[in-house]
């Protein structure tokens, strides 16, 4: 009664519609302007909280350069994406790539070490955990030892990337994969244990062999749930690749926050940490996209896909 | 011996027992001393309180458990595992939500490599026969509770099930939609020549499908009695025969209702 009160109480004003439809936009255009006009907002307050503070005189741009110094001068900033390998007899020291291409090629090489360390991770642990579940000798083999070394931090693993791949490449790659591999196999044994049985037992009346029913319904049915968890460690991925990179492995974004650190240039510092997170929120983007595409069975409204 | 198909149960249960986590602390009987025969072409109908164990002789029968005593024979031969001849329709949806609706109707013959072209027009005749062969290239999302039913039964029907196995298949839906999955699973059925097992505690549902009634009691499921139920098909539910089945089988069941209950209570 009191709930018809209220309604009643509302005057009838005809809803206008919607300002996409006024414009006649394209569906999801306008949340998606609007996403990203708050994103704007988001760091734009944050970026003048900053200059605030450095025009107060309360932030050193010795020590914290706001955005306005260190964003300034990209050429400046570029000279130190050293990737010529200088140090080669016979290189010289003009010698190289131009600094824009550096700085490319320094974001491109350590993006890579992402992709494969995350390629490598998903594709073994998936093998891995629904071997696990699919052979029961095998998990007893190497379930204990996998969630033994699960809770182990990847800074750990630093020493023994070094030990077994010296520098370059390969030990980057092995730190964001060791990183990733032990808990997403753990999550795919997870996923597995919380398939539908109905999806399993529709598979078992309709005669589906052992095999069949692995590869027919239970590795469509935890795929949405791999991929969450894999964006998750996406991040994680990030955080990883710098610190492998910090060890010296030619070029790389770590490699840059290193020498900034050593030479003391605060600019280079936050130079470097805008490309890592702009990279991150790329990625992350990206990785939605992909992740819509293979789900595509998926509502859309799920898990707010897109959701900035 | 003459092995003549028509003389033969479709189910035949002969002193069937079902525990649960035997040997363990956990033991729990599920189902003791069923003896039960179907024959072919017939609609039965468990009836019981929940927790009685009737879903769990649906699930012994279709060879998804197996029986921990007891003699359990389908068209004669003992089930030892799932047969695509025993089709088992569940409460809930378990249409596969990442294939379509003709993929999930036809969903069993690729898993025997049957090729596609085969595959969509065995799907397509099934979907007519459910009447909803404008849903063929639709995604289980975008269908109604009670059209996803009848996707799910257009399945089992795609494997030519001489026995339809039901647990509780209308649950979900609300009571008109529900009434019209009745009439049509009772089209169904009489198209399709199969023996029904339907698994339900409504007893109108009882009163309008079954030609018997098997009702259980709780814990352990047993049978206690097993009703037939002649009423004239097509069955109009306020008849003065239907109204007095189902106020026999309210009755039947009210004594088992009330027992779970105090042995809930004594648990308590």
């Amino acid at each position: 009664m009191a709930v018809d009160l209220a309604r009643a109480a509302v005057p009838h004003v005809r809803p206008r519609a919607p300002f996409g439809q006024r414009l006649a936009l394209p569906d999801g255009f306008v949340p998606l302007l609007q996403r990203t006009g708050w994103m704007l907002v988001s760091v734009g307050c944050f970026a003048g909280l900053w200059e605030l503070l450095w025009a107060l005189g309360i932030a050193d741009a010795k020590l914290l350069p706001p955005p306005h110094i260190f964003l300034g001068n990209l050429a400046e900033q570029a000279r130190f994406f050293n990737t010529a390998q200088r140090w080669q007899i016979g290189t010289g020291m003009n010698a190289g790539p131009s600094p824009a291409m550096a700085v490319l090629i320094t974001v491109l090489a350590s993006t890579g070490r992402v992709l494969a360390g995350l390629a490598l991770a998903a594709t073994l642990s998936i093998l891995v955990g629904v071997a696990i579940r699919y052979v029961v000798l095998f998990e007893r083999l190497t379930l204990p030892t996998i969630t033994l070394l699960a809770p182990v931090s990847p800074i750990a693993w630093l020493p023994v990337a070094i030990f077994m791949f010296g520098i370059g490449n390969a030990p980057a790659i092995f730190m964001v994969f060791i990183a990733l591999f032990f808990t997403m196999v753990l999550s795919t044994i997870h996923q597995i244990d919380g398939v539908n049985r109905n999806y399993i037992n529709v598979a078992r009346t309709m005669g589906a062999s052992k095999r069949q029913i692995y590869a027919r319904v239970i590795v469509p049915a935890i795929l949405p749930g791999l991929l969450a968890v894999l964006r998750l460690n996406l991040f994680g991925a990030w955080m990883v690749v710098l610190v492998a990179e910090a060890t010296g492995v030619g070029y790389g974004l770590g490699q840059v926050i290193m020498l900034a650190r050593n030479t003391f240039n605060p600019s280079l510092v936050f130079f470097t940490i805008t490309l890592i997170g702009l990279l991150g929120f790329a990625f992350d983007l990206l990785f939605r996209l992909v992740q819509r595409r293979m789900l595509y069975w998926l509502p859309r409204d799920a898990g707010s896909s897109l959701g900035l | 011996m003459v092995f003549d198909p028509l003389s033969q149960d479709a189910v035949a249960c002969r002193g069937v027992a079902k525990v649960w986590a035997a040997g363990t602390a956990r033991a729990h009987e599920a189902l003791r001393d069923i003896d039960l025969t179907v024959r072919p072409g017939e609609f039965v109908v468990f009836l019981g309180p929940s927790g009685c164990g009737k879903s769990t002789l649906l699930y012994l029968i279709a060879g998804l458990e197996a029986a921990s005593g007891g003699e359990l024979l389908a068209f004669g031969t003992p089930v030892t595992g799932p047969s695509p001849e025993r089709s088992l329709i569940f409460q809930e949806t378990s249409l596969l939500p990442w294939l379509s609706v003709w993929q999930n109707v036809s969903f069993g013959l690729s898993l025997k490599g049957v090729p596609e072209a085969e595959r969509r027009s065995v799907a397509r005749m099934a979907l007519q026969r459910v009447g909803l062969a404008e849903a063929f290239d639709k995604r289980p999302d975008e269908l109604s509770g009670g059209m996803r039913q009848r996707v799910a039964v257009a399945r089992a029907l795609a494997m030519r099930p001489k026995v339809l196995l039901m647990d509780e298949p209308f649950a979900a839906l609300d009571v008109q939609t529900r009434q019209k999955m009745q009439d049509f699973l009772l089209d169904v059925w009489r198209d399709s020549g199969a023996s029904v097992l339907f698994v339900t505690h409504h007893i109108d549902e009882a009163v309008a499908l079954a030609d018997r009634v098997v009702v259980f009691t709780a814990r352990p499921g047993r049978i206690k009695t097993i009703v037939r139920n002649d009423l004239a098909r097509p069955r109009d539910p306020f008849s003065p025969e239907a109204e007095a089945m189902r106020r026999h089988l309210t009755e039947l069941l009210r004594d088992e209702v009330d027992r779970a209950f105090a042995e809930q209570e004594a648990l308590v």
